[in-house]
C-alpha cells in the first residue's frame, strides 16, 4: 500500500511541464485516481510531474460568452463558481456526484478528463456541453473535440507529450435546461449509469455514463426528442444502446427522469 | 527532498522521500499520530486533514506537495489547556464515536463545514460526512454531534 519510488518534478511554468514530459513521465494533477493506483503499485511511473504549481492551469473564466476551464481547475472550484452555477448549471449539476467533498477539493477537472474513465460525471457533461479539448506539446497546440478526445476506457487522445491545458466550453443555446442524474450503490461510489442532458427549442443532447468505454451520445434518441417525441420514447431509444438488461433498463429510466427534470 | 512546511501553527523542516505519503509523513516523520490510516485508497476518510484550510485525504497527496503550505491535524482541534473544540465537545455528548479510529477524519471534514453552514439541513449534514466511513456507530450521533455544534455556534 506504499507507492514504489520516483523522480519527482515539480515545476512553476508550463513550458517547463511540457520540456518534463514523454513515455516515462506521469502528470500528477489532483492525485485522486493516480495516488491511489500507485499506493495498489498498479502504476509505477519512473518520473512523477507535479503540475499543481502551475498557476497559468488554474484559470476559470468566461470570455466572449465561453467558458475556459484551466485544467488544474478543482472540482470544488467549478461547484462553488456563480460563473458556472448561472451559465452553464450542467457542469454544476454534475460535479457535485464526483467523490466526496475531500475529493472535489483536490480533484481537477484536467485530472477527471485525462483520466478517461467511462464511469466519471465531468466527461460526460462536458460531451454533452459539445465542449472542445485544448493539448498541448513542445511542437505546439491541438484542439479536439469529445469524441476524438474521449478514445476508449481510460484512453485518450494525449500523447505520451502533451498535455491537456484547457477545456473550453460554449455558451448553451437560448432556453436550455439541463439536468445530470446517475445511480450509484452508495453515495459517491462510482456511478454504475447516468446521463447528461442539455434540452432547448430545436436542440437535445443526451449522453449516456457508463453505457460505452467512453462517454455515449444517444444520438436516436435525440434525433426522435427534436422531432417531437415524448421524454419516454426518447429513454427507450437511449436504453436501446445498451446491450445488458438490467443495464439497458437502468439507463432508460435514468435517462426519462433526467429528460423530465429539464422540462422534455 | 527538504521541505518546509507550516504544521498546526509551527514550521517544520523536513528530509523526505518523494514516494512518501502526507499520512506516514505527519505520523512516522513528526509523531502526529491522532492523524489515522485506514484504506490508503482515499475511500474511508479516516486520514483526512486539512490543508490550506481545505479538507483532503493525506493519502493521497506527497508530503513533498505540501512544501510550502500550511497543514492542521487532530492534534490542533483541542486548546492548549485541553479543553475540547466545540466539535469534539458535541462527539462527546452525542455519542458521536465508539471505538474512535474513524473520528480524527470526521472532525476534520467537518470542522470548516460546521463554521462555514451553521444552518445546513440533516440532508446537508449527511451529504458533507459523505467522505468518511464509520464502522460502528450508524451515524446517527455524528449528524447530531454536527447538528449541535453548529446550534452551539451560532
Amino acid at each position: 500500500m506504499k507507492p514504489a519510488p520516483f523522480h519527482y518534478e515539480a515545476p512553476r511554468t508550463l513550458d517547463a511541464v511540457l520540456a518534463l514530459l514523454g513515455e516515462d513521465a506521469k502528470v500528477l494533477a489532483g492525485g485522486q485516481s493516480l495516488v491511489p493506483i500507485m499506493n495498489f503499485r498498479l502504476a509505477r511511473p519512473a518520473t512523477l510531474v507535479d503540475v499543481n504549481r502551475v498557476d497559468e492551469l488554474a484559470h476559470l473564466r468566461k470570455r466572449d460568452g465561453v467558458l475556459h476551464i484551466g485544467a488544474l481547475t478543482r472540482h470544488a472550484t467549478l461547484e462553488r463558481s456563480g460563473v458556472v452555477a448561472r451559465g452553464w448549471p450542467l457542469l454544476r449539476q454534475a460535479v457535485r456526484h464526483v467523490g466526496h467533498p475531500q475529493i472535489r477539493s483536490r480533484g481537477t477537472v484536467g485530472g477527471s478528463c485525462a483520466h478517461g474513465d467511462p464511469t466519471a460525471e465531468l466527461p460526460v457533461a462536458l460531451t454533452a456541453l459539445d465542449a472542445r479539448f485544448h493539448l498541448r506539446s513542445r511542437a505546439g497546440e491541438r484542439v479536439v473535440d469529445a469524441a476524438q478526445f474521449f478514445v476508449s476506457h481510460l484512453t485518450t487522445a494525449l500523447h505520451d507529450d502533451e498535455l491537456l491545458v484547457e477545456v473550453e466550453v460554449p455558451p448553451l443555446p437560448a432556453g436550455a435546461r439541463t439536468a445530470f442524474v446517475e445511480y450509484a450503490r452508495t453515495h459517491g461510489d462510482w456511478a454504475l449509469a447516468g446521463a447528461a442532458v442539455v434540452v432547448a427549442p430545436g436542440h437535445a443532447a443526451i449522453v449516456l455514463l457508463g453505457a460505452a468505454p467512453t462517454p455515449l451520445r444517444a444520438a436516436d434518441a435525440e434525433a426522435a426528442l427534436a422531432a417531437g417525441a415524448g421524454a419516454a420514447e426518447a429513454a427507450r431509444r437511449a436504453g436501446a444502446l445498451v446491450e445488458d438488461e438490467w443495464r439497458a433498463a437502468l439507463t432508460s429510466s435514468l435517462v426519462r427522469r433526467a429528460l423530465e427534470e429539464a422540462g422534455a | 527532498m527538504r521541505i518546509g512546511v507550516d504544521v498546526n501553527g509551527r514550521r517544520k523542516d523536513a528530509d523526505v522521500e518523494p514516494r512518501t505519503l502526507l499520512s506516514d509523513f505527519l505520523r512516522h516523520d513528526l509523531g502526529l499520530t491522532g492523524t489515522h490510516v485506514g484504506c490508503e485508497h482515499g475511500v474511508c476518510g479516516a486520514c483526512t486533514v486539512q490543508v490550506d484550510g481545505e479538507p483532503v485525504r493525506s493519502c493521497l497527496m506527497f508530503a513533498v506537495q505540501v512544501d510550502g503550505r500550511s497543514v492542521r491535524t487532530v492534534e490542533a482541534l483541542a486548546g492548549d489547556d485541553d479543553d475540547l473544540h466545540p466539535l469534539q465537545q458535541a462527539f462527546h455528548e452525542h455519542h458521536a464515536l465508539q471505538c474512535g479510529f474513524c473520528t480524527p477524519g470526521f472532525l476534520m471534514s467537518l470542522e470548516p463545514f460546521v463554521r462555514d453552514r451553521p444552518d445546513a439541513s440533516d440532508e446537508e449534514i449527511r451529504e458533507a460526512l459523505a467522505g468518511n466511513a464509520c464502522r460502528c456507530t450508524g451515524y446517527e450521533g455524528i449528524v447530531q454531534a454536527v447538528r449541535g455544534a453548529a446550534r452551539e455556534g451560532r
